[in-house]
């Protein structure tokens, strides 16, 4: 029995003149530690996804298990990492992680949960800013902080939605070296959603590529057998990576790309334009 | 900013001024005979706003001490606008439920005078100080009532996912999520409610005859001295301006990104 269980989901949404489904019939396993990348364009319903992963969205039929109990709700078992970070700009980096540490451990005494959350804000390289409020930070330093509240809620399961989306090349370069350090000391299982086709095999241990909408479905899963640690710099030259990228992106431009005459027009430009490919 | 810069910032807004006294001083030579001038104003207010804090008699006082017992009554009706208006405010901002049964009837009272409030407030308390209170409380408390609603209606989804996900108790759901998200709303909705509290105690006061600005004003009118129909104006006006830009200034220090 897989760890997280993803089982014949489906999701829709009403729209003018009906109802869009977003998500048809989703089935994944996901094991217990295993890094697990969703790649997909934008607008196929990606954050729809993890929200139904979160228990933030109840889906419409099937159901998500979490070591085979069925999912009815939210709860700190998922640290959810939102796109835009979701950071409360009242409290400082230190406030915003406490606010989280407080809820899942107010058995612990004020003094463990303090260093509990300092451990956590350091994890992330951000002590020096522990102090400072989130629209005092970069981007880059936002995302650590999210990544930071959601790891130490000691989460089951984290739920990367599309994390560095906004931030510029260099930064993201810097921050999947980070996940992927967080993820090798933590051993948690990460379900991350992304765009960037690359990013993905840098980091996961299997790709799910996720055909366009509306009615997206997953298409074969692809394992990444390279070795960790991954570098960047060889990954480019090597055949193992050219063939994954290859396998993936044949999907999403072949099978899982728009069908022809569906429900929302847009240019093929606009239609590729989301997915990463080159390096 | 240099020097000539510095003297149009002080001298431009000099030339409304000029342009106001100018027409009141043409008035009251021309068509309006009872009207005083500014210069026979200034001679009647003059022991007024020397000596702001005198007091000669119950109805014969300076001018900031009547403004100050103006404002006491003001702060005490403004206090209980935001103590009534705020958590309605947060109702209906939260239940749908609550907003489409109760908006209309807002929508009603809300443009109702003080005028009008007063004397029910009178039935009601048969007193005029808990009338005054009542008045200047019913009137004073809409815009912080409909800006706090917009506020909790404006909280980004983010922040309520963020509560759910770390499944916090309604309370701390209140305090830690939904008050301070609507704060810079609530504030703007104290900053006007205060401008209207400050209107209608001038209008409460010439009702019940109770000692502050307004009843000066009404007092000193019916005593035919108009000079001071005109000092009681100005200094309501400019203790109104202060307090506003006291609240713009509260207000600001909320604003966040």
């Amino acid at each position: 029995m897989p760890f997280l269980e993803i089982d014949g989901v489906s999701k829709g949404f009403p729209a003018a003149g009906g109802h869009t489904e977003v998500l048809r019939q989703l089935s994944l396993g996901i094991e217990k530690g295993e890094f697990v990348a969703i790649v997909g364009y934008s607008g196929s319903g990606k954050t729809t996804l993890i929200s139904l992963i979160a228990g933030l969205l109840a889906p419409d039929k099937g159901e998500v298990r979490l070591e085979g109990r069925a999912l009815s709700g939210p709860g700190p078992d998922r640290g959810v990492v939102f796109q835009n970070y979701s950071l409360l700009p009242w409290m400082t980096v230190y406030e915003n992680v406490l606010l989280a540490v407080d809820q899942v451990f107010p058995e612990w005494s004020k003094e463990q949960r303090r260093e509990h959350a300092e451990r956590y804000i350091a994890l992330v390289n951000l002590t020096r800013a522990r102090n400072q409020r989130p629209r005092e930070l970069s981007g880059g330093m936002r995302q650590r902080v999210a990544v930071a509240r959601a790891l130490a809620m000691d989460p089951a399961v984290l739920l990367l939605d599309e994390p560095l989306s906004a931030l510029d090349a260099l930064t993201r370069a810097t921050l999947q070296g980070e996940i992927e350090r967080i993820w090798a000391a933590n051993k948690k299982t990460v379900v991350m959603i992304t765009n960037d086709v690359d990013e993905g095999i840098l980091l996961a241990d299997r790709i799910v590529p996720l055909s366009a909408g509306p009615g997206a479905t997953f298409g074969p899963a692809v394992t990444v057998d390279i070795e960790r640690p991954r570098d960047r710099k060889a990954l480019n030259h090597d055949p193992r990576f050219k063939n994954l990228r290859g396998e993936v992106i044949d999907y999403l431009l072949g099978p899982g790309a728009r069908k022809k005459g569906a429900a929302r027009p847009r240019s093929a430009g606009e239609v590729a334009a989301p997915l990463e490919v080159g390096t | 900013m240099n020097l000539a810069q510095k003297l149009a910032a002080v001298s431009v807004p000099l030339i409304g001024v000029g342009a106001v006294l100018l027409a009141w001083s043409l008035s009251s030579r021309t068509w309006s005979k009872s009207l005083p001038s500014p210069s026979r104003t200034w001679e009647m207010s003059r022991p007024y706003v020397a000596q702001p804090l005198e007091k000669r008699g119950e109805m014969d006082q300076g001018v900031l001490r009547f403004a100050w017992y103006s404002l006491v009554l003001v702060a005490k009706g403004y206090a209980l606008a935001l103590a009534v208006g705020t958590p309605l405010g947060f109702l209906l901002g939260l239940s749908p439920f609550f907003n489409r049964s109760f908006d209309p009837i807002i929508q009603v009272l809300r443009p109702v005078s003080p005028l009008a409030w007063l004397p029910l407030g009178l039935v009601l308390f048969e007193n005029s100080k808990p009338a005054a209170l009542f008045t200047i409380a019913i009137c004073a408390m809409w815009p912080t009532v409909l800006n706090t609603a917009v506020g909790v209606r404006a909280i980004p989804q983010d922040y309520l996912n963020v509560a759910r996900v770390l499944k916090l108790s309604p309370p701390k759901r209140l305090f830690k999520i939904l008050i301070p998200a609507t704060l810079p709303y609530m504030f703007t909705g104290f900053r006007l409610s205060l401008g209207i509290a400050w209107l209608v105690i001038v209008a409460v006061e010439m009702l019940t005859g109770a000692p502050g600005i307004g009843g000066f004003l009404w007092q000193e009118y019916n005593s035919l001295i108009y000079e001071h129909i005109i000092l009681c104006i100005l200094t309501i006006g400019l203790v109104g301006f202060v307090l506003d830009k006291m609240m713009g200034l509260v207000e600001s220090r909320f604003k966040v990104a």
